[in-house]
């Protein structure tokens, strides 16, 4: 008992923050994107592509913004590969999603080695600067969160999302073309470039997933979205296809994951593997049980052709 | 000359398939010139070492060894409208299991040993697809998601047992299995062969090639997954017990990817490894799709990439040998964007007919 309430600290707080800003991210742009109809699951990659591209154009300009811009258009421009396949070839958006993958693993590895010369990591980079907010920094957690500009973007993007989606005629389409096509189209919505704007969307968020992470460890490390674009698929169903709930699934996510470190650190030998399986498992259940079977938008994963 | 429909189409299947490769790479080669290499020297390296020594065709059946048998579980599937991504989890369930039953049950003669190690690894991998397959049917779970949650949950499964249970001291893998489950390697019929670790596993993948075959073509069964694959509400209307078919079919299928282990537990390291699975059950989707669900399809694409997956070592010196996953990954989008080139040529065929 005594360790059970030793885990509950202020830290804990801080790293369910730390952990749970890439899962957020990445959710809402599964999210924007399976809205519309198209099925990323090239966000695995997507990540690891932002993550990159922030650190190879914070290195050689020396500008953490600007790393974050080249993060973005990276995350955009893979993206809009898995777009262009998935849309105009109307190809199965699984295996492309898979193939993105695959590739941003092998291109973040061939350039990791022209520009760094190492298969592991690139130099270090300095993160983006923290803000100074008064009143707030210097208390724990909200200092953290205010002084971060990311955590402060993540937050905002949160309401943007959910805003956009819900109360703009830009949502009501991106909706629609998910929905159904036919109707949309009918009423002289283009469905190809709402959802070529989805997934173009979802791709941004991705990266800036992956600058978080990078800037975070201040290098990029081989490999380093660690699955977490899967986690974020798993927090888009747990959240029913809506941008808020998803963000809640995510942040629950990593605040399961903040425990599991905690408990570690209080030396408390409780298996990681099973910790690991949390959200997995837990997508299985909600899966296997009638709740999601109505929610996902549905057209989601059917190529449209216009007749 | 005239042509006959069927054979119209085999050969569009097999021209755009061949040039959406060639594409893949041409765009290949603009990442070569990028990092100041000339592709022209990358590509006939790895031809080289590929196709004209007798070692680099040894490695790339060995390569292909695990990638007909996990693009076959996917292709069987494909078959029937299931999309099986969980071949990943299946094979390293089934290599868990092939392991286990091989340091276990050490005492065995090879006569029951090597039949009890090859089981294990299909009923693995049946085991594994049992929990999405049950769920498809059951409750109309999808399979994406559900395989590829499947998939996590049998790395960090497999990862807790050998972390707890299994490892041999200093190491990260299991102990070998009994000298008993090893199978032959094929060096020691083909002398040329020396060094490499291809094995007799290989005639296993054939022999299933030509199994699928004829269970797909030639039996009442395939003819069921062929009208579900093809009309699903026709099927059963014409009296199909689609539940029943669909289950089987993707326990197969998961079968099939955790026989796919054997290569590497039974004919090469002879014990269990996390990660020994290489990627090699999402290389087998794109095995499955480049080979056009067709077993004979299949093996030409296992070779395709076992042989660039051999390359990886060959082109090392000259450029990042992760031009290899870049191609691969290539050669996916190209042919599943080729793949709408098809359908409009063959729906213009029949157009015409009408």
């Amino acid at each position: 008992m005594n360790e059970f309430l030793q885990i509950f600290t202020l830290a804990l707080l801080s790293t369910t923050v730390r952990i749970s800003v890439p899962y957020i991210l990445v959710a809402l742009g599964a999210t924007v994107s399976e809205l519309g109809g198209v099925v990323n699951i090239g966000l695995e990659g997507l990540i690891l592509i932002g993550a990159f591209c922030s650190v190879l154009g914070n290195y050689y300009t020396g500008n953490p913004w600007l790393g974050v811009l080249c993060a973005v258009a990276g995350g955009m421009f893979f993206a809009w590969i898995h777009a262009v396949v998935c849309i105009k070839f109307r190809a199965n958006q699984i295996i492309s999603g898979l193939a993105i993958n695959i590739m941003a693993i092998g291109v973040t590895k061939f350039f990791l080695k022209y520009f760094f010369h190492s298969s592991s990591n690139s130099g270090r980079i300095s993160g983006l600067p923290k803000w100074n907010i008064p009143f707030l920094s210097g208390t724990p957690v909200l200092g953290d969160i205010t002084s971060s500009p990311l955590i402060l973007l993540t937050i905002l993007l949160v309401f943007a999302v959910f805003y956009a989606v819900y109360k703009t005629p830009f949502g009501l389409r991106l909706r629609a073309v998910g929905e159904n096509p036919e109707a949309a189209d009918t009423l002289g919505v283009n469905v190809y470039k709402m959802r070529y704007a989805g997934v173009l969307i979802s791709g941004a968020l991705a990266a800036l997933g992956g600058v978080w992470l990078a800037y975070d460890q201040h290098q990029f490390t081989d490999g380093m979205s660690g699955g977490r674009g899967y986690i974020a698929l798993t927090a888009m169903i747990f959240g029913k296809w809506n941008p808020a709930l998803a963000a809640l699934a995510a942040l629950f996510f990593g605040f399961a994951e903040a425990i599991q470190i905690q408990l570690q650190t209080i030396g408390v030998d409780l298996p990681v593997q099973f910790i690991q399986m949390i959200p997995y498992v837990l997508t299985i259940v909600v899966l296997a049980g009638s709740l999601s079977k109505s929610t996902a938008p549905s057209a989601d994963g059917v190529p449209y052709e216009k007749e | 000359m005239k042509l006959s429909k069927t054979f119209k189409i085999f050969l569009i299947n097999i021209g755009v398939t061949l040039a959406a490769i060639l594409a893949s790479f041409i765009v290949g080669a603009f990442f070569i010139l990028l990092v100041d290499v000339n592709p022209i020297t990358v590509y006939w390296k790895l031809f080289e070492g590929i196709a004209l020594n007798p070692y680099g065709l040894a490695q790339t059946l060995f390569k292909a060894t695990p990638l007909i048998m996990t693009g076959l579980g996917i292709a069987l599937g494909f078959k029937a409208n299931i999309f099986n991504i969980g071949a990943e989890g299946q094979m390293v369930v089934g290599g868990f299991a092939c392991a286990w039953l091989g340091f276990t049950f050490a005492g065995l003669p090879a006569f029951l040993m090597v039949p009890l190690c090859i089981l294990g690894a299909f009923l693995g991998g049946v085991l594994w697809a049992a929990v999405p397959a049950i769920l498809k049917v059951k409750t109309g779970a999808h399979e994406v998601i559900t395989t590829i949650m499947m998939n996590f949950i049998a790395l960090a499964l497999t990862n807790y047992l050998v972390t707890y249970f299994f490892h041999l001291p200093e190491t990260v893998h299991t102990q070998l299995t009994s000298q008993t489950a090893f199978l032959p390697r094929l060096d020691q019929y083909i002398s040329a062969f020396k060094g490499s670790p291809a094995n007799v596993t290989l005639f296993l993948a054939v022999a299933l090639c030509v199994a699928f075959w004829w269970l797909i073509w030639k039996t009442p069964y395939g003819y069921e997954i062929r009208a579900i694959g093809l009309n699903p509400s026709a099927a059963e209307t014409g009296g199909i017990h689609i539940k029943r078919t669909v289950l089987m079919t993707f326990l197969i299928s998961g079968g099939l990817s955790g026989l796919a282990a054997t290569n590497f537990i039974m004919g090469y390291k002879h014990y269990f490894e996390e990660g020994f699975s290489q990627g090699v059950g999402f290389m087998g989707i794109a095995v499955a799709l480049v080979g056009q669900n067709n077993p004979f399809g299949i093996i030409f694409a296992a070779l395709l990439f076992g042989a660039l997956s051999h390359g990886t070592l060959v082109i090392n010196a000259l450029v990042p040998k992760d031009i290899i996953q870049i191609l691969q990954a290539l050669v996916i989008l190209f042919v599943i964007s080729a793949n709408l080139l098809i359908k409009k040529y063959i729906a213009r065929l029949n157009e015409d007919r009408s």
